[in-house]
C-alpha cells in the first residue's frame, strides 16, 4: 500500500533535518504535530528496549544485570508516558491495529511507524546503528492502520514468535501464579518454551492475556530461534491517534499483546 | 612516587605484547581478566576459552641494567571447561571472569579462578629435581627383577629441566545460582568471598562443600527485582569488612561482625544525582562495573560508565574525587545503548602507592589519573604505536568541531576495541593492558 520510506538511523541528541527531503507520502500534519520530537525519541527508545529484552541468546543465560537495567528503563518510559497521557493514546491506537490485524489473519503484517523524517540523523557509521525505525507516512486519522510488509536486513528469518508479551499500563499488574515465576525466574527454573508458530492466527488465538505481563518480557528466556535484530526493528510501531471504533477496555490486554507481537514478528 | 604524565614524571614505554597478530580474533583468545600477584613477579591472565596463562618476570640482565626484565610464559593450563546445565538447558561458559592470587606462603603459588558458576583453587609449583638411582626400577621405569639386584644404593636428586605444574586443589561448586562477577581473598588468608548478581557467599579455602551466604538481595517476588550486585571486595586490612556495588550506582559496606546475614549495610555510599543531567540512561551509566579498595584500605574506587570515583570510607554522601574517563560519549549514549556498548563493564586499578589510578576506554585507549597533580593522560595499546622501548605518545579525542592534528574524532573511535581489563604492578611502574586478545606490557623509562 505504501512504499517503503527511507531507513533512518536512531537519532542522538544532535538532531538534523532529513537528508533528501520528505517522503513521498506526506504524513498527516496533525499526526506529526501531535508527537513532538522528544516523544518520538522516547517511543523509539521504548521499542528498542523491548526488542533488546526479547532477543536472547539461545544457549547461554542472558546477562541479568543488563536485563534489569533495560527493564528499569522501560518502566521509566512507561511511567512518564502514563503521566503525560501518551500511554493512553498509544493503547487506544493499538486497539485499531488489532482490529485490522485480526481481519487479515493469514498474513503477517507489520504496523508502520509515524513518519519520523524530522529525526533523521547522519553519521554514526562507526557504531553500526540499527535502522531503528522504518519511516512511512501514516495517516492515522482516517485509516485503521497502515500495514506494510518489510524485509529484514539480514537473511529472511522465520517469523516465529516467542511467547507473546503484553504491556500493561502502569499500576495494572497482572499477577497470577505463573507470572510470579516468570520474571527472571528462568534463571532458576526454566519454563518449557512454547513452540514457535508462524501462523498469525495461532499467535493471537487462545491467549490468556493475564499471563503476559511486562515482567514476562524481562525473562528474555522464552526459547525461540534467534531473530535478526534488523528484522524486528523494521516493524517498530508508534501510533498516532486514531478514532476508536470497536475496541473496548476488556480487549486492551489482547491489543497490547498484539502490539508486541507485531514488533516481534517483523515480516 | 612521581606522577603519571610527562615531564620529569613517568614516561610510559612499550615493553612487550603477547598474543596473536591476526586480524581475525578467535573468541576463545579474548582476554577476560588480568592480575598481578602480590609481589608482582607473576602476571596471570584468563581468557574466554577457560585458559589461564601465567607470566613470570625474568631477572634483569646484568649486562643491560637499563632494561627491566621481561615477562615470559611460566605456565599455561585449562582452568575451566564449558559445561551444560541440564536443568535449564543452558550452557555454562568457561570464560574466566576473575583471577585472584593468594598471598604466597611457601614455594608454591596459589590462585583462585572463577567462571560464571564454579571457583577453583590452583596450585602452581615448580619441579626442577628428579630422583635417580632407584633400586627396584630402571631409569625408564621398568621394574627390575628382584633376584638380579645384588647391591643397594641410595637414590640421589639430580637436576632436571624446570617443569611447572598446575593442579586444581579445590573446586568450589554449586553455590551460585546466578553468574559470579567477583571473588576476593580476605586478609585473614583463610577465607574468601564470591559474589553473583544477587548473592554473596563466604568460603573457607579448605572447605568446598559448604559456604556461608552473607548477602542476599533476591526479592521474594522476582517481579520486584530492580537492582543487582555488580562487584564485591574484601577490605584489605580488616577481615570483617567488605563492600559490594550495585547496578544503581550505590556501594554498601558491611561488617560481618554485625550479623550473620549482612543484608543491612553498615555504610551506604551514593552520590546524589545531578537533576540537570538526568536522562533515560542515567541509571544505566551510573551502574558500577568495578570496585577496588586502595592498598591502604582507606579509600575505594568505583568505575561507572563514564567516570571513576574515589571514595573516602568515612564519607558516604559523595566521592572525594571524580575523574571523567570519556565524557565525550555522553552525547552518544543512545547509540551506545543501541549497540550494547553502554553495558560494557570496565575495570579500574590503583598503583602501588595509591597515588595514581588507571582504567580503560574504547579504541584501545586507556586513561591514567594522578591523584596528586590532577594530571591525566590517554594512551593507546596498539601495535602501530608500539615501537620497542618506544615512549607512548599521549592521545587525544577531539570533542569540538575543529579537529587538531593527531587528534581523533569521536565518530572515528572503534567501539569494538575496548580495554576492559588493566592491572598495575604492586611495587613498580609496570602495567598490563588487555586489548581483546593481546596483552600489552608497558614500563616507565628508568632515567
Amino acid at each position: 500500500m505504501f512504499p517503503k520510506g527511507t531507513k533512518r538511523k536512531f537519532s542522538d541528541s544532535g538532531d538534523e533535518p532529513a537528508a533528501g527531503g520528505e517522503d513521498v507520502n506526506q504524513p498527516s500534519s496533525v499526526a506529526v504535530r501531535m508527537l513532538s520530537s522528544y516523544s518520538l525519541q522516547r517511543q523509539s527508545l521504548l521499542d528498542m528496549s523491548l526488542i533488546k529484552l526479547q532477543l536472547c541468546h539461545m544457549l547461554v543465560e542472558p546477562n541479568l544485570c543488563r536485563s534489569v537495567l533495560i527493564a528499569n528503563t522501560v518502566r521509566q518510559i512507561q511511567e512518564e508516558m502514563t503521566q503525560d497521557g501518551t500511554w493512553q493514546i498509544m493503547t487506544q491506537a493499538l486497539s485499531a491495529a488489532n482490529a485490522a490485524a485480526q481481519c487479515s489473519a493469514d498474513r503477517l503484517v507489520a504496523t508502520e511507524v509515524l513518519c519520523r523524517q524530522t529525526e533523521a540523523t547522519q553519521g554514526e557509521q562507526v557504531l553500526k546503528p540499527f535502522p531503528a525505525v522504518g519511516s512511512e507516512g501514516c495517516p492515522a486519522e482516517e485509516e485503521e492502520e497502515v500495514v506494510v510488509e518489510e524485509e529484514g536486513e539480514g537473511g529472511p528469518q522465520p517469523p516465529t514468535c516467542q511467547a507473546p508479551l503484553a504491556w500493561t499500563p502502569a499500576g495494572k499488574r497482572k499477577m497470577d501464579s505463573r507470572t510470579a515465576e516468570q520474571v527472571f525466574g528462568t534463571f532458576e527454573i526454566k519454563n518449557p518454551a512454547p513452540s514457535p508458530d508462524p501462523a498469525l492466527e495461532e499467535l493471537f488465538s487462545d491467549v490468556d492475556a493475564s499471563y503476559y505481563d511486562l515482567d514476562t518480557v524481562l525473562t528474555g528466556m522464552q526459547s525461540a530461534p534467534k531473530m535478526g535484530p534488523y528484522d524486528l526493528l523494521e516493524s517498530l510501531s508508534s501510533h498516532g491517534p486514531s478514532p476508536l471504533s470497536s475496541s473496548t477496555s476488556c480487549r486492551s490486554d489482547l491489543n497490547e499483546l498484539d502490539h508486541i507481537m507485531e514488533i516481534i514478528v517483523g515480516s | 612516587m612521581a606522577g603519571v604524565a610527562g615531564g620529569n614524571d613517568f614516561q610510559w614505554c612499550f615493553s612487550q605484547v603477547k598474543g596473536a597478530i591476526d586480524e581475525d580474533v578467535a573468541e576463545a583468545d579474548i582476554i577476560s581478566t588480568v592480575e598481578f600477584n602480590h609481589s608482582g613477579e607473576f602476571l596471570a591472565t584468563g581468557d574466554k576459552g577457560g585458559r589461564v596463562v601465567i607470566f613470570q618476570h625474568e631477572q634483569e640482565c646484568k649486562n643491560r641494567p637499563h632494561l627491566r626484565g621481561e615477562y615470559n610464559v611460566y605456565s599455561t593450563f585449562q582452568s575451566h571447561e564449558p559445561e551444560f546445565d541440564y536443568l535449564k538447558s543452558l550452557e555454562i561458559e568457561e570464560k574466566i571472569n576473575k583471577i585472584r592470587w593468594l598471598p604466597q606462603q611457601n614455594s608454591a603459588h596459589f590462585l583462585l579462578s572463577t567462571n560464571d558458576k564454579t571457583i577453583k583453587l590452583w596450585k602452581i609449583s615448580e619441579r626442577d629435581k628428579r630422583a635417580e638411582g632407584y633400586n627396584l626400577k630402571d631409569e625408564d621405569g621398568r621394574l627390575r627383577d628382584p633376584f638380579r639386584i645384588t647391591s643397594l644404593r641410595v637414590p640421589v636428586l639430580m637436576p632436571m629441566d624446570l617443569m611447572v605444574e598446575a593442579s586444581p586443589r579445590r573446586v568450589f561448586a554449586n553455590a551460585h545460582t546466578y553468574h559470579i562477577n567477583s571473588i576476593s581473598v580476605n586478609s585473614d588468608h583463610q577465607t574468601y568471598l564470591s559474589a553473583d548478581d544477587l548473592r554473596i557467599n563466604l568460603w573457607h579455602l579448605e572447605i568446598t562443600d559448604r559456604s556461608f551466604n552473607i548477602v542476599d538481595i533476591k526479592p521474594a517476588n522476582m517481579e520486584e527485582l530492580t537492582e543487582v550486585i555488580t562487584a564485591a571486595e574484601c577490605q584489605p586490612n580488616q577481615c570483617n569488612v567488605f563492600v559490594y556495588s550495585s547496578s544503581k550506582g550505590t556501594i554498601r559496606l558491611c561488617d560481618m561482625r554485625a550479623a550473620a546475614l549482612c543484608d543491612r549495610h553498615t555504610k551506604f555510599f551514593e552520590e546524589p544525582e545531578d537533576p540537570s543531567s538526568r536522562s533515560f540512561f542515567s541509571e544505566i551509566i551510573s551502574s558500577i562495573s568495578d570496585v577496588k579498595f586502595s592498598h591502604s584500605g582507606r579509600y575505594m574506587m568505583t568505575r561507572d560508565y563514564l567516570s571513576v570515583k574515589v571514595w573516602d570510607l568515612n564519607m558516604e554522601n559523595r566521592p572525594v574525587e571524580t575523574y571523567q574517563v570519556h565524557e565525550y560519549l555522553r552525547s552518544k549514549l543512545c547509540s551506545l545503548y543501541e549497540n550494547d556498548c553502554i553495558f560494557d563493564k570496565f575495570e579500574c586499578c590503583w598503583n602501588g602507592s595509591d597515588s595514581a589510578i588507571m582504567t580503560g576506554s574504547y579504541n584501545n585507549f586507556f586513561r591514567m589519573f594522578d591523584r596528586n597533580t590532577r594530571k591525566d593522560i590517554t594512551l593507546e595499546a596498539s601495535r602501530e604505536s608500539s615501537k620497542p622501548r618506544g615512549t607512548l605518545k599521549p592521545r587525544k579525542v577531539s570533542t569540538g568541531g575543529k579537529r587538531k592534528k593527531d587528534e581523533i574524532s569521536v565518530d572515528s573511535l572503534d567501539f569494538n576495541k575496548k580495554i576492559l581489563h588493566t592491572a598495575w604492578h604492586p611495587k613498580e611502574n609496570v602495567i598490563a593492558v588487555a586489548a581483546t586478545n593481546n596483552l600489552y606490557i608497558f614500563q616507565d623509562k628508568i632515567n
